[in-house]
């Protein structure tokens, strides 16, 4: 398992190598990429910082995932979470998800993304022509991770 | 008892500061939560009934009748908005 809460990118392709590398057990490896749009609420975003509640925030990450392995049959998930200040088109998060099969991959990767939406403690702030803004919670990722109960 | 508060997020920058550290002679969260209020101003428009924010102890999220150990670490911040 990998969790990491950084200022740095990363690069996907070789999270997923690093997930591979020497073995030959992982028959899928389901990933997702979240990136910074320039388009939020309607109006123009152009940049965002992120705010995270160090220790808390791992914390919750690892949970994420131990509710993952307890639901599905996992072989490895990776979970990078950035913060910091982003521009339109950056990377935020990633997760990736190896399994046996892509039934599982499939499913813990989307399972992980939301419930992180709504557990792990992450805030963003988004700098616009009109001024700096918090993002509000939306009740369509509630709703998301309502799904998996 | 003795607390460690921290803010995030919103009310960080509401309350003017990222943390404190408390003397407090209540038992729930919902009695800090009360006192905090009682400060008046941005502490009781932020910590309306009717604004949502959420309570960590010791880095867990609690309701608000749960019960604060001394020497605590309770963080209160917005929903969260990350991913």
């Amino acid at each position: 398992m990998k969790i990491r809460v950084q200022r740095e990118t990363f690069d996907l392709g070789a999270e997923v190598d690093a997930m591979r590398d020497g073995r030959t057990d992982i028959g899928a490896i389901a990933s997702f990429v979240g990136l910074a749009r320039d388009l939020n609420e309607g109006s123009g975003v152009t940049a965002m910082t992120l705010e995270h509640y160090p220790g808390m925030t791992e914390k919750a990450l690892t949970a994420l995932v131990d509710e993952a392995h307890f639901r599905w049959t996992l072989l490895d998930v990776s979970v990078i979470h950035r913060v910091g200040r982003l521009l339109p088109g950056d990377p935020i998060v990633l997760v990736a998800v190896a399994s046996s099969h892509r039934g599982e991959a499939f499913a813990a990767c989307e399972f992980i993304m939301d419930f992180l939406k709504t557990r792990a403690p992450f805030w963003k702030k988004e700098e616009t022509l009109q001024g700096e803004r918090w993002v509000e919670a939306r009740a369509s990722d509630d709703a998301a991770a309502e799904r998996w109960r | 008892m003795k607390l460690h508060l921290l803010y995030f997020a919103r009310l960080r920058e509401r309350f003017g500061r990222a943390e404190e550290t408390l003397e407090f002679d209540g038992i729930t969260v919902a009695d800090l939560v009360a006192y905090l209020q009682a400060r008046g101003g941005v502490w009781a428009e932020e910590l309306d009934d009717s604004r949502p924010y959420r309570v960590a102890v010791n880095q867990d999220i609690v309701a608000l009748d749960a019960a604060l150990p001394d020497q605590a670490e309770v963080a209160i911040f917005p929903p969260v908005t990350g991913g």
